[in-house]
């Protein structure tokens, strides 16, 4: 980290102009996506379950912006309904990761010695275990849905959060104002809470968005291929598989999903992106 | 060297095994008996019995565990419930589907990864890197199985270039069989290169700047040779950590896309055993696709000792 000041000023003035506007074009479809989440519970254009046979596989049309499904269901309706639904399964995921995973992680760096190595080897363990694949035996054990899809999903991210907490603090515990701490008379939990967390929340945030747009991946992944969320609730990833069945005589069916998939996890990851660039000024340098 | 690699090897055995007993313990814990799916819910309780002592069902856990395990690591995977054959003959011919799927993926996610990234890092800041890293970052949120579905509307039923489901077979020669992966390995690797493209980019920036690039520029070599022989070999390191650490989501995204395209791979037999409470199946297949990311990030770690010789010499450098 010594040698870092090698650019010149021009390149990294430009930098930080690209990295704010990631940080606002984040933002803003990141809120988007959630103005639309708590709308569904309020209005939708058409109920998102109610069927119309006269008005089946409609393309986009003025009445219907996004077409309809094989059912005469309204796809926008779906869409808005389904970020609904994927937000809070990605929200409870990554709320059961950073609840365990973060204080095992903190634990972990606080303590070190053989606590530290098997929480790691826990970790390890746990990677080596395709994500996917953990989700898809979980929900087969305790049966498809998406109750069983949030901790499917959650399960996975408690390593995740567990590494970068004790990665980012580990180095911490040597510092002056940790021993200062320490000679004031604070156990570890105190230090942990009062001097660590502060220290690497701006790590932790940029971790979460990355983490929440995994988990919206993974939820669209499972109601695909059945296991996520269940009918007659709409979720993107059903959506789509569904779509594959019409995707000859109605292809919108296969495009808006997937585009609000593809907008909500671009959205969390420039969010992710800009926030590491103005939150941590040690990688605003080059990357 | 031999002792890094001595060390990792140990360490390798040791997670396989708690993996393997991870998986077990797992399984026992899954409802529904498989002698009960097996016969029906109207089965004897005396041929139900039977059943159970044909499968060893009626040992302790412990006995279970060891017999199985000790078919295992001679590589007799047990017998599947549902089919009544071996499982090493059901996974052979599903093997040959998706071992050649992630290989392909892997060439996919590296071949254009490396393409962009060193494009971008050497015309830095030009229209041409803003584009490329535009569409990269575009391309990181795309999910797989709807690349997919974008693939087979474009190429399979408007172009008609490849097949839109199912698999060829490979005794037809090498090309039907090709053919059918074509479409599953671009949309599985593609968005896999977007992420592993921004590493290398930003990987071979770093090694521009350092000061042996800057030596050999100095001592006369020209830009291109400076990239190609200084800054590019020296910024592999962290790309091929991201290649060992994409193998698992690969195997991963293998299990979706082979859904989407019907592909009659280890992910759909997977998927299938556990619909069917094929327990032995489950738990045999579940334990190689670790073993074999096990084994991946092993080799990365061998590989990273020899791209990084100060590693394996245990902190000397």
């Amino acid at each position: 980290m010594s040698a870092v000041a090698t650019t010149g000023a021009a390149p990294r003035q430009r930098l930080a102009i690209l990295s704010s506007r990631n940080l606002t074009i984040g933002l803003v479809v990141t809120l988007l996506l959630l103005v639309m989440a708590v709308l569904s519970f309020f209005w939708t254009p058409y109920s998102p379950t109610a069927m119309n046979f006269r008005a089946r596989l409609q393309g986009p049309s003025l009445m219907h912006w996004f077409g309809t499904d094989n059912f005469g269901r309204d796809v926008l309706s779906m869409i808005m309904v389904g970020a609904r639904n994927s937000l809070s399964v990605a929200l409870i995921a990554v709320l059961v990761g950073t609840g365990i995973g973060i204080p095992l992680g903190a634990l972990a760096a606080a303590r070190g010695g053989w606590i530290d190595g098997l929480v790691m080897r826990m970790t390890d363990l746990a990677f080596a275990f395709p994500a996917l694949l953990t989700a898809v035996i979980i929900t087969a054990i305790f049966g498809p849905g998406a109750i069983n899809a949030m901790i499917a999903i959650g399960i996975f991210n408690i390593p995740v959060f567990a590494r970068v907490t004790r990665g980012a603090s580990i180095g911490l515990w040597s510092r002056e104002f940790v021993l200062a701490a320490r000679c004031a008379g604070r156990g570890d939990a105190a230090i942990t809470l009062l001097h660590i967390l502060p220290n690497i929340n701006h790590v932790l945030l940029v971790q979460v968005t990355i983490q929440f747009a995994l988990a919206i991946v993974a939820e669209a992944g499972l109601s695909y291929v059945g296991l996520g969320t269940q009918p007659p609730m709409p979720s993107w990833g059903k959506m789509l598989n569904d779509a594959q069945t019409y995707i000859y005589d109605a292809p919108w069916l296969a495009i808006f999903p997937g585009l609000a998939i593809t907008f909500a996890v671009l959205g969390l990851n420039l969010l992710g992106d800009g926030l590491r660039d103005v939150l941590d000024p040690r990688v605003r340098r080059e990357r | 060297m031999l002792s890094y690699i001595g060390g990792r090897l140990l360490s390798l055995l040791l997670t396989t095994l708690v993996a393997s007993i991870v998986v077990f313990l797992l399984m026992q814990v899954l409802p529904g008996d498989p002698a009960l799916l097996i016969l029906g819910m109207n089965a004897r309780p005396d041929t139900l019995a039977a059943l159970h002592q044909q499968l060893g069902l009626d040992q302790p856990v412990l006995t279970r565990y060891l017999r199985w395990i000790g078919g295992f690591v001679v590589g007799d995977f047990g017998t599947s419930y549902t089919y009544s054959v071996p499982i090493r003959e059901l996974l052979g011919p599903r093997v040959m589907v998706t071992l050649p799927l992630a290989l392909l993926s892997m060439l996919v996610s590296i071949g254009v990864a490396l393409a962009i990234g060193i494009y971008a890092a050497a015309r830095r800041g030009t229209v041409g890197d803003t584009v490329v890293m535009g569409v990269a970052q575009v391309s990181v949120a795309i999910p797989n199985f709807w690349l997919a579905l974008l693939f087979i509307l474009l190429f399979s039923l408007h172009l008609g270039w490849f097949p839109a489901s199912g698999f060829a077979g490979w005794d037809k020669g090498l090309w039907p069989g090709l053919r059918s992966l074509i479409l599953p390995a671009l949309a599985l690797g593609l968005p896999l290169a977007a992420i592993l493209g921004r590493v290398t980019r930003s990987a071979v920036i770093e090694t521009l700047g350092e000061d042996f690039v800057r030596t050999a520029r100095a001592k006369g070599l020209s830009r291109s040779a400076a990239l190609w022989k200084h800054a590019v070999p020296n910024a592999l390191i962290p790309v091929v950590t991201i290649v060992g650490l994409q193998f698992s989501f690969l195997l991963a995204g293998t299990i979706i896309i082979e859904n989407v395209f019907n592909l009659p791979g280890i992910g759909r037999l997977v998927f299938q055993a556990i619909a069917q409470r094929d327990l032995v199946t489950v738990q045999s297949l579940v334990t190689l696709l670790a073993a074999s990311v096990i084994v991946v990030n092993f080799a990365v770690d061998v590989v990273y000792g020899y791209l990084d010789p100060r590693l394996s010499r245990g902190g000397a450098g």
